[in-house]
């Protein structure tokens, strides 16, 4: 059956059917695997033996392994999906599962490992890591190779009884959707036999016939143990060979364990494993048809190796071959696959002559793709050209430029192939506009309806909101096996008018391509809107140009801005894939398919906006010369840092992938602060201030997620040179007459999230709704912005040993060094962030969990992470998801060590820095804003003394003396890092009483990767992998701490109580042992409306689901009890907060007697709850546990 | 006592019937209802607005951050599974007439013809015995005459009863020119009875914030003198049923309504307050009431209409005069 689906799905599809048990745990780009395996499920799908298989989430991917092992241990027939890290984590059990001969097949969606910086993309790292396990390596190029090698996968293992690790490329395979041929249920069941499922039961542990598993060798013994499974091992590929046989029986696709394409008598080959294999494979045929003697070996089977199939498959005329890969082992001669190569080549030049010796071929490795680095057919031109020379390189890479090392090729990027009947497109839109949805809709229309074949791709950036997307689709009569992005599209969509303004939309586009162009300006007039690059290139390259303003056609249609669906029809229109009737015919029917559920009125108002869109879709008479007199502006200012405006810049324009060697950082060390340079202007309505209304609390910029409002007092003389119209208010606090205070608001950073209007306690005693701040259209507010914004960034910082940090209102005078993040619009984590760099940021140091915080906060181009003007700020890193806890106590015995060797050295060197200096300096009390000035002054002075110092002993005090100002330890991440896969870690150095500060920013799902359920998600509340409704209350990981006796935790919520966040931040800094704030964070993954997501926290207080309250063993200590509650008894029904949020409600929709139930139980649950909290907060101090 | 009575052509063994609001969606409450003596029960109305708005809602937040960012394609289990507010509101139609004797009249506001039809479709084939049709429409717009607000009453009814079998109510606002010329027109387009009256949001000003106040105001005894009159002024000049809305507190209010000639008595607002319970309360008020003037509903109701008064012009305007001055 021809269905069309992502890489990810075909292997699900297989993967589930032949399991009982799938122990899963989410991450990129495997997750929806898991989270397939988990829906089949909860819909009682069955799998080939009529029953259901057990998904079980784990609490990290090792927890997934130990869990999967058990089970296979067990007798059942057990996968998991895993990628990247989560497949180191799952090592250890593979070694076991492979010694033991297990059969089981991990299904692993490829991608890079962590090194010098994280990457969610695609690349072979991870599984080459994997190589020494015992897995057999089994590699898919394609969708469709990923649905057939993951039947094999199973079939083979259960004969052999050698565990398999299948694997695909990440995104590349995994995301990548297209028409493939599905294997039916009944030769699935034909490829898995019965009798070896009931071996692999025998096998299992029963005390009915007791043996032991897992002993502990000797050296005399252990050796020869090992060798046993040698048999095995030498059956494996013969046996692998023998399923793809079978399979190709029942499908008649037809697999081998290597794959020769190209000229008979090859001279240059590629050897190559993975989805790339596909391009050199084309590229091969387009250069034999004109008589190249070129070919490919694509490499199915790495492990167990099987050299004569190897050397069957490659053709004996090979003399010049180049093995390429998509790892990196540094250090190595060369790649794994290489090594292979050369080894087995190099065995067969030694056999004895007259057997099968064959003379040895120039062997050249290299290495391209790593993070999904796009392989086009230029490049695997690029390495046939390269083996045509004289002495082809050796350990070259592809697709980028090495000018350190040199060892890049230099492709010929107008080398494409024929286009063999197959039309490209590409389309830009905006994340949240739909239309890598609707093209996902094309996709399957044309391939189902149209009877094409078609593929699609999809390329997101790196921002959580407005973030750009451009969907690549290809569609003919033939199957498209072009695994790589389009680079000459014959149909150019954009979206969004503001990319045509900011961005070259054009790079992408064919000679004669056509170009559709959402605009808000009609035909006749909306050349002139055009940037002057942009009207050369649609000159230059005579391009068709056609406009809609499908906003406008939404809007008519009721559809309340989402376009998509309209710019979908325009592309059926004008591209002719299919007849234009019959288009609108399909399309009206993938909207019953996609809305019918939801209410006809939805249906209705598409099926109109369908209707409509035709009207008003117009062609552009494009006049023969570029009429513009402006033209895009460089994305960052001529005086931004070198570093931004080379690198950091090229990124933001799309043009990354032109960065050399040479200008990348060598250590994955990044300039902080570099957000500000990035103007993203994604917002359509900002807040405006009233300054006659303000009432200066401070509330505002308290909230703001992306720090875009700031706050100062100056001096009203300033005010002489300030632009025209620039707000100001005399500020209100009584003794000041002379000072003035300006709310000020970056606009073109804002992201419209509109938190700060909802926050605003200020309304007009004289004009209905209206509040200090209210949001208005942003256009009209641009004309004075940047001058504004000039003036605003030269006024002075407020002082801030001189500011209140008691209170909010005093907080919003503190320079935030947390800023424009790219987060969500409205993000619920960001605001407590903020906060932590306005309190401490000059002193801080974070370690941050993998996760949406790491994401938002360290992924490029730009991070938010800031210095102040003196050049101090957070320093941050991530070293992993899991090491979190750790790795954030490793920053502080460092600090406590090198304090202690500074304190050692300066008491040493105190004859002559004096010992006044030396014993203020050791003794100063650090606590309040001014103590740290104070200590700042003495640091200086200290340094200025040691620097005239000749002693040796001097250099080495000056090398560690900043440990003389309080360092402040955080340790900040998600709840999926600290109530899961971190909790052992977090639990660790919890207990170890070592001063670091831990904040959880609580969103109760794993919000990184598309809301999968963690241990803190509440009961009753719908996640990934709880489709049905959590049963189990969250974790209370406040208690388990408080059981320390010498944590000081805390539990917070911005929008329920912001003072008590204040205190609660301001104390665990303060308390010189291990605290942990719990900080509710709202979160796009609890399907609210964001500008209500501090009404929520405040609904989440009131109703008693989350108290505010705060333990200090500090009050204990001093006698009074520690635990104090914050917030008041529960005086809002539970409901009426859990029934504005979709995780709720969408139980009570799908099941509501259910739904009812878990309501009722988390009821009583959270009164119990909150009874105990009550309790505590009168017990006497002595009832809490105090360490020794 | 024999309290039967027939409403839109159903037998009813009480007069009294539990109108529409929250407590009528849940089939644990209609059942205490029937045992307490409802005759009937309105659940409440689907509002086609409400309904639309809620699945476009539940999609907007569903799809909202979806196929936005590569790690996160979307953020919710597939939402197939869920079920539009209205598939639960038939659901509740099944499940109640599967659970109680009693007739289940379902509600309903529509916004579009195609509303109107749709859903009076789907609950007459979820088993309602009845269907009220719930006109809430505020006439603010300066464009439209009344001839034009009554001829979209009629046009819906038509449109409704087209493709309906089961009994159509009218629940009516009282802001007619002419009610009882509105009541003969509705009729001969075959309503079977009228519900007497709608009573209409109306929102209060919140002088600190400036705000309008939107909570919603229980209807108090001094409200019923509206419908009552109405209910009288109508009695036996009709032949559809006749049922009073509004301002049903205890026993008095009801029995005044069925002096005035009413089929049924509705109340929501005292359930409300009250609980289910106050079911029985109003039932026993009734009854005692009855019993203590050794008479039955058969013989007194309607004893107070227009048309069997002894005094008619107690119901007519010139009367209004009198009292005016008779107050002063």
């Amino acid at each position: 059956m021809r269905a069309t689906m992502d890489g990810n799905t075909a292997v699900a599809h297989i993967a589930y059917r032949v399991s009982e048990v799938c122990a899963i745990y989410p991450i990129t780009p495997s997750s929806t695997m898991a989270e397939l395996a988990d829906q089949w499920a909860a819909e009682g799908t069955p799998n080939i033996w009529g029953n259901i298989p057990v998904v079980q989430e784990m609490q990290s991917e090792a927890g997934a392994a130990g869990t999967l092992h058990g089970a296979l241990q067990a007798g059942a027939l057990t996968t998991t999906f895993t990628a990247s890290q989560g497949l180191l984590l799952m090592l250890p059990n593979m070694f076991k599962i492979a010694g033991e001969l297990t059969s089981v097949v991990f299904h692993v969606a490829a991608r890079a490992i962590a090194t010098q910086a994280l990457s969610i993309f695609g690349d072979h790292t991870d599984v080459m890591a994997a190589r020494g396990t015992g897995f057999a390596l089994l590699s898919a190029a394609s969708v469709q190779e990923a649905h057939d090698l993951a039947l094999v996968a199973h079939a083979a293992t259960l004969r052999a009884r050698v565990p398999v690790l299948h694997f695909f490329d990440g995104f590349r395979t995994s995301h990548e959707v297209n028409s493939l041929d599905l294997i039916d249920d009944s030769a699935i069941r034909a490829m898995i036999d019965d009798d070896l499922v009931r071996a692999h039961r025998t096998r299992a542990l029963r005390p009915e016939n007791p043996v032991v598993r897992g002993t502990a060798h000797n050296p005399d013994t252990f050796f020869q143990a090992r060798e046993t499974s040698n048999p095995f091992y030498a059956a494996m590929p013969g046996i692998v060979q023998e399923e793809m046989d079978r399979l190709a029986a029942l499908t008649g696709r037809q697999y081998h364990l290597f794959d020769y394409t190209g000229a008979p008598d090859a001279e240059r080959v590629i050897i190559l494993m993975g989805s790339g294999a596909e391009t050199a494979m084309a590229t091969a045929a387009a250069l034999a048809a004109v008589g190249e003697r070129v070919g490919v070996l694509q490499v199915r089977l790495f492990r167990p190796f099987a050299a004569e199939a190897f050397l069957a498959a490659l053709p004996a005329t090979a003399r010049r071959i180049a093995v390429i890969e998509q790892t990196k082992e540094p250090g190595a001669y060369g790649e794994p696959l290489f090594q292979e190569i050369v080894t087995v080549l190099a065995r067969a030049a030694m056999a004895p002559a007259g057997t099968n010796a064959r003379p040895l071929p120039i062997v050249v490795g290299g290495r391209y793709g790593l993070s999904s680095k796009d392989f086009p057919p230029a490049l695997a031109k690029a390495v046939f050209d390269e083996l045509a020379k004289p002495t082809p390189r050796n350990g070259f890479t592809l697709g980028i430029i090495d000018d350190v090392g040199h060892t890049h090729l230099a492709p010929d990027l107008t080398f494409r192939l024929p286009a063999n009947g197959t039309t490209e497109a590409v389309f830009y839109g905006l994340g949240a506009d739909g239309t890598v949805g609707a093209n996902k809709n094309s996709v399957k229309i044309i391939a189902e309806q149209a009877g094409l074949y078609a593929q699609g791709y999809f390329v997101y950036d790196s921002h959580k909101s407005g973030a750009q997307t451009v969907s690549h689709l290809r569609f003919g009569p033939n199957p498209i096996q072009a695994p790589y992005l389009i680079s000459a599209a014959g149909f150019v969509a954009c979206h969004q008018f503001a990319f045509a303004e900011r961005t070259d939309i054009l790079r992408l586009a064919a000679p004669g391509a056509t170009l559709l162009l959402n605009s808000p300006y009609p035909a006749d007039t909306v050349w002139d809107h055009l940037p002057l690059a942009m009207q050369v290139r649609i000159i230059e390259l005579g391009l068709k140009f056609y406009v809609i303003d499908a906003s406008r056609v939404a809007q008519e249609a009721g559809l309340r801005g989402r376009t998509n669906i309209i710019l979908q029809t325009c592309f059926f229109a004008i591209s002719g894939v299919l007849p234009r009737d019959r288009a609108i015919v399909e399309i009206k029917h993938a909207i019953d398919k996609t809305y019918g559920g939801k209410g006809a009125d939805i249906v209705r108002r598409n099926h109109r906006a369908v209707d409509r869109t035709l009207e008003g879709l117009h062609q552009v008479a494009i006049p023969a010369h570029p009429t513009a007199i402006w033209d895009r502006a460089p994305h960052v200012p001529a005086n931004a840092p070198a570093f931004v405006r080379n690198v950091t810049a090229k990124m933001m324009d799309g043009l990354g992938d032109d960065i050399p060697v040479s200008m990348m950082p060598i250590d994955g060390t990044f300039p902080v602060g570099t957000a500000r340079f990035e103007k993203r202007n994604i917002a359509e309505v900002v807040p405006v201030w009233e300054a006659d209304l303000c009432i200066q609390c401070g509330q505002c910029s308290f909230v703001c997620p992306h720090a875009v409002i700031g706050a100062r007092t100056f001096d009203a003389k300033r005010l002489d040179d300030a632009p025209a119209g620039f707000p100001a208010a005399p500020i209100n606090v009584r003794g000041f007459p002379d000072l003035r205070f300006s709310l000020h608001l970056s606009l073109e950073d804002c992201t419209g999230c509109g938190l700060c209007v909802e926050a605003c306690p200020a309304l007009s005693p004289i004009e209905p709704g209206m509040k200090a701040l209210n949001l208005h259209d942003k256009l009209p507010l641009m004309a004075g912005a940047v001058a504004a914004q000039t003036f605003f960034d030269g006024l002075p910082i407020n002082d801030r040993s001189r500011v209140d940090f008691a209170n909010v209102r005093g907080v919003q005078f503190l320079e935030p060094l947390f800023v424009y993040s790219g987060a969500c619009a409205g993000c619920g984590e960001t605001p407590y962030l903020k906060l932590l760099s306005q309190l401490f940021g000059e002193r801080m140091m974070v370690a941050n969990a993998t996760g949406c915080s790491s994401i938002y906060g360290g992924n490029l181009p730009v991070t938010p992470w800031a210095a102040n003007a003196e050049g101090r700020g957070p320093a941050w890193a991530n070293s992993l998801f899991e090491d979190n806890a750790e790795f954030g106590l490793g920053f502080r015995l460092a600090a406590d060590k090198h304090l202690d060797t500074a304190i050692g050295l300066a008491r040493a060197l105190t004859p002559e820095l004096g010992e006044d200096l030396v014993a203020a300096v050791i003794a100063a009390p650090q606590v309040r804003e001014s103590e740290f000035r104070d200590q700042r002054i003495r640091v200086a002075e200290l340094t200025r003394r040691l620097r005239r110092s000749a002693d040796p002993r001097a250099a080495h005090l000056l090398s560690l003396i900043d440990h003389f100002v309080r360092r402040s330890i955080w340790i900040v991440g998600g709840d999926g890092w600290a109530y899961d896969i971190g909790y052992g870690g977090l639990d660790h150095v919890l207990s170890t009483g070592r001063d670091v500060n831990v904040l959880v920013m609580d969103t109760e799902v794993y919000s990184n990767t598309g809301g999968q359920a963690s241990k803190a998600t509440p009961l009753g509340a719908v996640a990934k992998f709880a489709a049905a409704g959590k049963r189990t209350a969250r974790k209370d990981l406040a208690l388990q701490a408080i059981a320390y006796g010498n944590v000081y935790v805390a539990q917070v919520a911005m929008g329920g109580n912001p003072q008590q966040t204040l205190l609660a931040f301001r104390e665990a800094e303060a308390y010189p042992g291990p605290s942990l704030i719990l900080a509710y964070s709202h979160c796009i993954a609890h399907g609210i409306d964001m500008r209500q997501g501090l009404r929520q926290q405040d609904l989440a207080v009131a109703s008693g689901y989350w108290p505010l309250f705060r333990y200090n063993p500090a009050l204990r200590d001093a006698g009074a009890t520690p635990f104090v509650l914050d917030s008041p008894r529960p005086h809002v029904k539970f409901r009426d907060y859990a029934y504005n949020e979709i995780r709720y409600r969408a139980l009570a929709q799908s099941r509501p007697e259910e739904a009812a139930k878990l309501l009722a139980s988390a009821e009583q649950a959270i009164n119990e709850k909150y009874r105990l909290y009550e309790d505590m907060a009168g017990w006497a101090p002595n009832r809490f546990a105090a360490p020794v | 006592m024999d309290l039967s009575t027939k409403y839109l052509g159903l037998d009813l063994a009480s007069p009294l019937v539990a109108s529409a609001s929250p407590l009528t969606l849940d089939v644990g409450n209609i059942r205490a209802l029937e045992d307490h003596g409802a005759g009937a029960v309105v659940l409440p109305s689907i509002f086609e607005e409400q309904i639309e708005l809620e699945a476009e809602e539940l999609e907007h937040r569903m799809e909202w951050g979806s196929d936005s960012f590569a790690e996160a394609l979307s953020y919710f289990p597939p939402s197939d599974a869920y079920r539009s507010g209205s598939q639960r509101y038939l659901e509740t139609i099944r499940q109640a007439r599967a659970a109680v004797a009693i007739p289940i009249i379902a509600s309903l506001n529509g916004i579009t013809d195609s509303g109107w039809l749709d859903y009076a479709r789907d609950i007459q084939e979820a088993g309602a015995s009845a269907l009220e049709l719930n006109i809430y429409t505020v006439a603010a717009d300066p464009g439209q005459d009344a001839g034009a607000i009554e001829r979209r009453y009629v046009d819906i009814l038509r449109l409704v009863r087209a493709v309906v079998k089961i009994p159509v109510a009218m629940k009516l606002s009282p802001y007619f020119s002419a009610p009882a010329a509105m009541l003969r027109t509705l009729e001969a387009e075959g309503a079977a009875g009228f519900v007497l009256f709608n009573r209409f949001y109306q929102p209060d000003i919140d002088l600190g914030t400036l705000r309008l106040r939107r909570d919603l105001a229980l209807s108090t005894p001094a409200e019923i003198r509206l419908p009552l009159l109405w209910i009288a002024l109508m009695a036996g000049r009709t032949r559809a049923s006749l049922a009073a809305s509004t301002g049903v507190e205890s026993a008095d209010e009801v029995i005044k309504y069925l002096l005035a000639g009413a089929d049924v008595v509705m109340t929501t607002s005292s359930l409300l307050r009250h609980g289910v319970r106050h079911m029985r309360t109003l039932h026993d008020g009734m009854t005692g009431w009855f019993a203590a003037r050794d008479t039955t509903l058969a013989a007194m109701r309607g004893k107070m209409s227009l048309r069997r008064v002894k005094d008619p012009t107690a119901f007519e305007r010139a009367n209004y005069i009198r009292i005016l001055q008779s107050w002063r």
